[in-house]
């Protein structure tokens, strides 16, 4: 559905990607993995509109499109939840869920409609929140996360790409965090997952992509993978197959 | 559905720690605050709580509660406007100058005084968000630079006086008859009830929790009851105020806005987390600009309160401890300094605290070397309270 090929982008004399592809389908979980540096954030910039690569192209079912802003993103169902989550602490779970994208009539906000459409969609991603009505500031880090990645679901995305979605959280709210990744996949969604967790990886994923030094450096279908082999392409000790 | 989701639970012990350590107290330590000053100058002067007194009390609230309510809507985005007295005196001034040295239709040099205010908000705003000048900087400048231009146009005389008769004078001047003031109060409370029926319905038609009712009822009860209560003190000298109605409906028009619309929403997210706001999409330059061009307004319109009071405008419109008392009521009704956080009603309970403080000792006859050093110290612990809150919630 989205694919990226031949992809390069230098900052300076820094090749932060060098003739990257990636496929992206729906229905599938792709966890994107790779050591500091290797070229994982420049490379969901490029999806999310954040950054215009030198060279390459990306294609939306077959046909090439133009990312050049995180709004032309949007309109091709690109929708990113960034590691730092950017929520509105002060605000409650519905007016963070909407925010920018407001119910409203004459600029008038509708509440009531707002409220009853967060509760419906965090009821069908089951995430637990006792009252959304309270400020985010209440909320577990589990919480927060599972808000970020339903309010990534508002604008009725594609493609959803996940920045470290694990990295804050404890035992139990990464494992909750996990399942909701696995209710986007049965919703048909494509899935990004950067994770620098190879156990959150195996659990999640469907492939496996890694990247070294701005290259591709591998790509492996999980289920058939050992997570020694993924290692190893991480740190470059084998050389990919290609 | 089982009923018991429908109904918004109270919150539990553990939860409402967690909202006093998020510093949301609600309005209660302001109104505890209150009944302890009533009892301090109560007692220490009897004419404190004479209808007479309070009603000079709602008249003195009205022009710093208006400016007040300004200083709200930037601390909502965690700025500061230390500008609002200078330009709510300058205001005054060209107004004045309109009416009384041109000749002007009262109402058309009261609008073009309130463009002006708008016009050094924009400007503000612009500093702000196009040169990235901090906000505390902008203003500043601004609090010296327009009190210079108030001076500049006042000139050698230093006073113009408005015309006691005049439009402006009556402003100040004008007390609702009887009927009047009692329709208003039933009008008040019957909209609130009328619109928490209507809400509690449409709720319940939509499956979303409703609060318990009595919760519901004990407050459209107390907001009559004290309504009913304020009308039946100020009957008892001349009648309520027209200036405390217009502060009044200012009040009540500023909070639907920042409750009820896009703007007022977004207001909200960008003192919570600019970033995030703009990430969202928010025009966050907007917001700003919007928030300092209304802070300026609201001050203009203070001043010209101020003025109409005063019946006149001098070389000290705007000036002495009128920013210091605009921002401490804000602060003390419980706006954060931080941004995010805070409601105009704030701006009436603030208001009505720190200026009860200055008339009652003004009753006293406090020394003004005095009663610089107590709002000051208001003010700070006002603000001490609001960073603890703060830090208790960052952990
Ligand atoms: N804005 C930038 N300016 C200069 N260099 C950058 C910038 N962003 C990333 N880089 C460089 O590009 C390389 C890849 O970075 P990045 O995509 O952030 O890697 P990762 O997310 O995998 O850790 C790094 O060497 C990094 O220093
Ligand atoms: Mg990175």
């Amino acid at each position: 559905m989205f694919s990226v090929t031949g992809i390069s982008k230098t900052y300076g004399a820094v090749q932060a990607l060098d003739q990257v592809s990636l496929d992206l389908r729906a229905g599938e979980v792709v966890a994107l993995v790779g050591d500091n540096g290797a070229g994982k954030s420049t490379l969901v910039k490029a999806l999310s509109g954040a950054i215009t690569p030198d060279t390459g192209a990306i294609t939306v079912d077959g046909s090439r499109v133009r990312i050049a802003t995180p709004r032309d993103a949007q309109a091709l169902g690109v929708s990113t939840v960034y590691q730092d989550l950017a929520l509105c602490e002060n605000l409650d779970v519905v007016a963070n869920l909407y925010l920018g994208s407001e119910h409203r009539r004459w600029s008038v906000l509708g509440h009531l409609r707002m409220e009853r459409a967060a509760r419906d969609l965090l009821t069908s991603l089951d995430v637990r929140i006792r009252d959304i009505r309270v400020p985010v500031a209440m909320l577990s880090g589990g919480q927060r996360q599972s808000v970020a990645i339903a309010r990534a679901l508002i604008g009725r995305p594609r493609l959803v790409i996940l920045d470290e979605p694990t990295a804050a959280l404890g035992v139990e709210q990464t494992a909750q965090v996990l399942d909701l990744i696995r209710r986007l996949r049965e919703r048909g969604l494509a899935v990004l997952v950067i994770s620098h967790n190879l156990a959150d990886v195996r659990a999640v994923s469907d492939r496996v992509v890694v990247l070294r030094l701005g290259r591709n450096a591998g790509e492996f279908r999980t289920a058939a993978t050992s997570q020694e082999a993924i290692v190893a392409a991480i740190t470059g000790a084998i050389t990919h197959e290609h | 559905m089982s009923t018991d989701t429908l109904v918004r639970r109270p919150y539990t012990p553990k939860e409402a720690v967690a909202r006093l350590r998020r510093g949301d107290l609600g309005a209660w330590p302001v109104v505890g605050g209150l009944i302890a000053i009533a009892a301090v100058f109560g007692t220490l002067n009897e004419h404190f709580l004479s209808a007479e007194n309070l009603t000079n009390l709602a008249l003195q609230m009205a022009a710093t509660g208006t400016i007040s309510l300004g200083i709200i809507m930037v601390l909502l985005l965690g700025e500061i406007d230390l500008s609002a007295g200078s330009v709510s005196g300058l205001c005054a001034v060209v107004m004045t100058i309109l009416y009384v040295k041109q000749s002007w239709n009262p109402v058309a040099a009261i609008a073009l005084a309130l463009a002006a205010a708008a016009a050094i908000g924009l400007l503000h705003g612009l500093m702000h968000t196009r040169l990235r000048m901090p906000s505390f900087v902008v203003t500043l400048a601004g609090l010296i630079g327009w009190q210079g231009l108030l001076l500049y146009l006042l000139g050698q005389g230093g006073t113009i006086n408005l015309p006691f008769d005049g439009f402006v004078s009556k402003l100040s001047d004008t007390w609702l008859p009887s009927w009047l003031a009692w329709t208003l109060v039933a009008a008040l409370t019957a909209g609130w009830a009328a619109s928490a029926v209507i809400v509690r319905r449409a709720r319940r038609a939509a499956d979303l929790p409703v609060p318990a009712a009595y919760l519901t009822w004990l407050r459209v009860a107390g907001l009559g009851l004290a309504l009913a209560g304020a009308v039946t003190i100020l009957s008892a000298d001349r009648g309520v105020p027209l200036l405390l109605v217009v502060f009044g409906a200012l009040v009540i028009v500023l909070d639907l806005v920042l409750r009820h619309t896009v703007f007022g929403r977004w207001t909200y997210a960008v003192g919570g987390n600019a970033e995030a706001a703009r990430r969202a999409g928010i025009d966050v330059t907007r917001i700003r600009v919007l928030a300092f061009v209304l802070a300026a307004t609201l001050a203009g319109f203070g001043g010209v309160l101020a003025a109409s009071r005063l019946s006149a405008v001098n070389q000290a419109s705007g000036g002495s401890d009128i920013l210091l008392m605009a921002i401490a009521a804000a602060v003390i009704g419980g706006t954060s300094l931080f941004g995010g956080r805070g409601r105009p009603y704030a701006a009436l309970l603030g208001i009505l605290v720190i200026q009860s403080i200055t008339n009652g000792m003004l009753l006293l006859n406090v020394d003004s070397s005095v009663r610089y050093m107590v709002t000051a110290a208001v003010l700070a612990l006002a603000v001490a309270i609001d960073s603890l809150a703060r830090k208790g919630s960052a952990r």
